[in-house]
């Protein structure tokens, strides 16, 4: 018990993207209604830009901006500063996740315009009779 | 000029899509020739490389200059030379023969449907050129929402479908990224050779494995392998026709070269075959894929849906070939993946034809397809034969690798698996034939509703689908070169 707690407790960054990763898979795959599990797909891709935005992170590092003097003449202790190419990573990740719900929220408004409604079931009916 | 190839493989159709996007504002009667020399560079760019690989050995393009494991490189050997050149070929001759139909549909929006077809193309191209797993996330996510929004232009439940991949083809995609990013966290890298070499001290790890295992679920959800292949049959049935013939050839087949090159180049074939212990699954899985495609396929009473589901059917052939694990099951995988590029194509390009002439093409609607359409009915026979395995076309020889392999492997579900596809498949094509030939004469007189209208296509989408047709003569013709020039090089050694 002690022991689980302790993973628990350090690695909470796991945890929480995890959960937040299982939540919006939920939403893709159970919802009913397109825009939800839109939502759904959004967190998702949010959780994994947060396990890497997390991964770069060092206790007390700081910014990684080399002030000038400092690494003149010493290299520079990698452990003090937080490593910035996840988070550059997850710059073009963001823009990424940006244009597929773009895309998704565009197509959900054709689909809207065609069958008057955004729940999947009676989207389903309507074509099943058609 | 030649050592800079790589980057102008990617390049040249980015900045030509930009140029047609504009066009599309200004002089819409430009988009196509622009997009056509644009096509016609990146496949003579190519085609060059790909000689240029084959004499000389793989290369290597450092991106802006910076060195490997920092900045993004290039690789190319023979396996993405001969990918490449299939990809970009096939999306010239596709732009070649969309002419006509695109200005019937899409006269309204040409500029966007043209500048989205020729960013898929770099998608495609450079997923397929690039040595750096994050840079090949990215254009797979360049790829794949073109590849939505295209498939939304289509008619009535074309949206529908289109956000259903969206929705799965996310998925795949993040699913993937994941993966890298527990790579990442293990060596540090996102360069492949650098991954691979860091890689092989790491065989142990938890971590690893969990990255292997979430980037091939990724993966095949992207290719469509069977348990996770929902999403495909709608989404290429209700695309409009001109981009069904791009579509559909070309994501699912660079999805799995993705794979190989994953599986062979960032984990090593000593990783995936003897650490991973996942091989039996995955052949039942390609077993399955290939035995519930068949059955599915025979429930089809629509030519162009029952050709999405000959798609799962390869899908199955190359990954269940490729996790054989020796070398005739890796020979015929590649060589499969090359042909199988040109046979759906082909397929594709014919169903095009007979829906710029006919309302649809659910099997009733064929009848007399052979007397009116003589020459895309032709090849699409032709594509038949490839498919089904008969000798001088190409799939005769791929299937005939996969099945050697097959056999030493003693993999006998695989074996009967491919035997039954096979047959099935001749049902499936014989079925189509039946309804295009032979009821003609029966429902002639009865019905007029054959109108004037119902005729040969025209010449420019004629000849490609010929062309391509002839191609799978002339691929088969070559199998033997292609095997000993392009395929067997990249077979790793401990497969020989």
């Amino acid at each position: 018990m002690e022991d689980a707690l302790q993973l628990i407790i350090s690695k909470y960054n796991y945890w929480i993207y995890i959960t937040l990763m299982m939540i919006g898979l939920w939403g893709v795959i159970a919802k009913n209604n397109l825009v939800k599990k839109i939502v759904g797909m959004s967190i998702f891709q949010t959780a994994i830009i947060l396990f890497f935005v997390s991964m770069g992170m060092k206790k007390g590092a700081t910014i990684p901006i080399l002030l000038h003097g400092h690494a003149a003449h010493s290299s520079p202790h990698a452990a003090e500063y937080i490593n910035p190419l996840p988070h550059v990573l997850m710059l073009t990740a963001i823009v990424v996740a940006v244009s597929t719900l773009g895309v998704a929220l565009a197509l959900a408004v054709k689909v809207y315009r065609r069958y008057g409604t955004l729940e999947e079931d009676e989207i389903l009916e309507q074509i099943r009779k058609s | 000029m030649t050592e800079h190839l790589p980057a102008l493989i990617v390049v040249v159709p980015l900045l030509t899509s930009f140029l047609i996007f504009a066009l599309g504002w200004l002089k819409k009667d430009l988009c196509f020739p622009v997009g056509l020399f644009g096509l016609a560079v990146a496949a003579s760019s190519c085609m060059g490389l790909l000689l240029r690989v084959m004499r000389w050995g793989p290369v290597t393009y450092k991106l802006g200059g910076w060195e490997a494991p920092w900045g993004i490189v290039y690789v190319v050997d023979t396996l993405n030379g001969m990918v490449l050149a299939a990809v970009a070929f096939s999306a010239l001759i596709q732009w070649i023969w969309s002419g006509p139909s695109v200005k019937r549909h899409f006269q309204d929006r040409l500029g966007a449907l043209y500048g989205l077809q020729m960013l898929f193309v770099t998608g495609l191209l450079g997923m397929t050129v690039t040595g750096d797993a994050f840079n090949l996330y990215v254009l797979l996510e360049i790829a794949s929402i073109t590849a939505y929004a295209l498939i939304a232009m289509g008619p009535e439940r074309a949206s529908l479908s289109s956000l259903n991949y969206v929705f799965m083809g996310t998925l795949g995609a993040c699913f993937y990224l994941l993966g890298v990013g527990y790579l990442y966290i293990m060596t540090g890298t996102l360069n492949m050779a650098d991954l691979a070499r860091l890689i092989t001290g790491l065989h142990g790890s938890r971590a690893i494995q969990v990255a292997f295992i979430i980037t091939m679920v990724g993966l095949w959800l992207k290719m469509a392998f069977f348990p996770l292949h929902g999403w495909l049959p709608n989404a290429y049935t209700h695309a409009p026709y001109p981009i069904s013939g791009l579509i559909a050839p070309l994501m699912t087949k660079v999805m799995v070269y993705v794979m190989i090159r994953i599986d062979l180049n960032v984990f090593g074939p000593v990783y995936s075959f003897e650490k991973m212990g996942l091989e039996k699954a995955v052949m039942w899985l390609a077993v399955l894929a290939v035995i519930m495609g068949s059955i599915m396929a025979l429930a089809q009473k629509d030519l162009k849906r029952m050709l999405t589901y000959v798609i799962l059917i390869e899908v199955g052939y190359m990954v269940g070939g490729f996790w054989l694990g020796n070398k005739s099951g890796m020979t015929g995988a590649l060589l499969h993946l090359l042909n199988d590029v040109f046979m759906t194509l082909c397929a594709f390009l014919a169903v095009g034809n007979l829906l710029y002439r006919l309302p649809g093409c659910s099997f009733p609607e064929l009848k007399g397809a052979f007397s009116k359409m003589p020459f895309t009915m032709g090849a699409l026979v032709a594509t038949a034969l490839s498919i089904v395995g008969v000798p001088p076309t190409c799939g005769f020889f791929s299937k005939w690798y996969l099945l050697l392999g097959a056999l030493e492997a003693e993999h006998y579900g695989f074996l009967a698996a491919l035997i039954f596809s096979s047959l099935v498949g001749v049902v499936l094509f014989f079925r189509v034939f039946e309804w295009a030939f032979f009821s003609t004469q029966e429902h002639e007189e009865g019905e007029h509703h054959l109108s004037h209208t119902f005729q040969e296509a025209p010449v420019q989408m004629v000849v490609p689908v010929l062309l391509v047709a002839g191609g799978l003569v002339v691929l088969g013709v070559f199998s033997g070169e292609i095997v000993s020039g392009i395929v067997e090089p990249v077979i790793p050694l401990t497969f020989s």
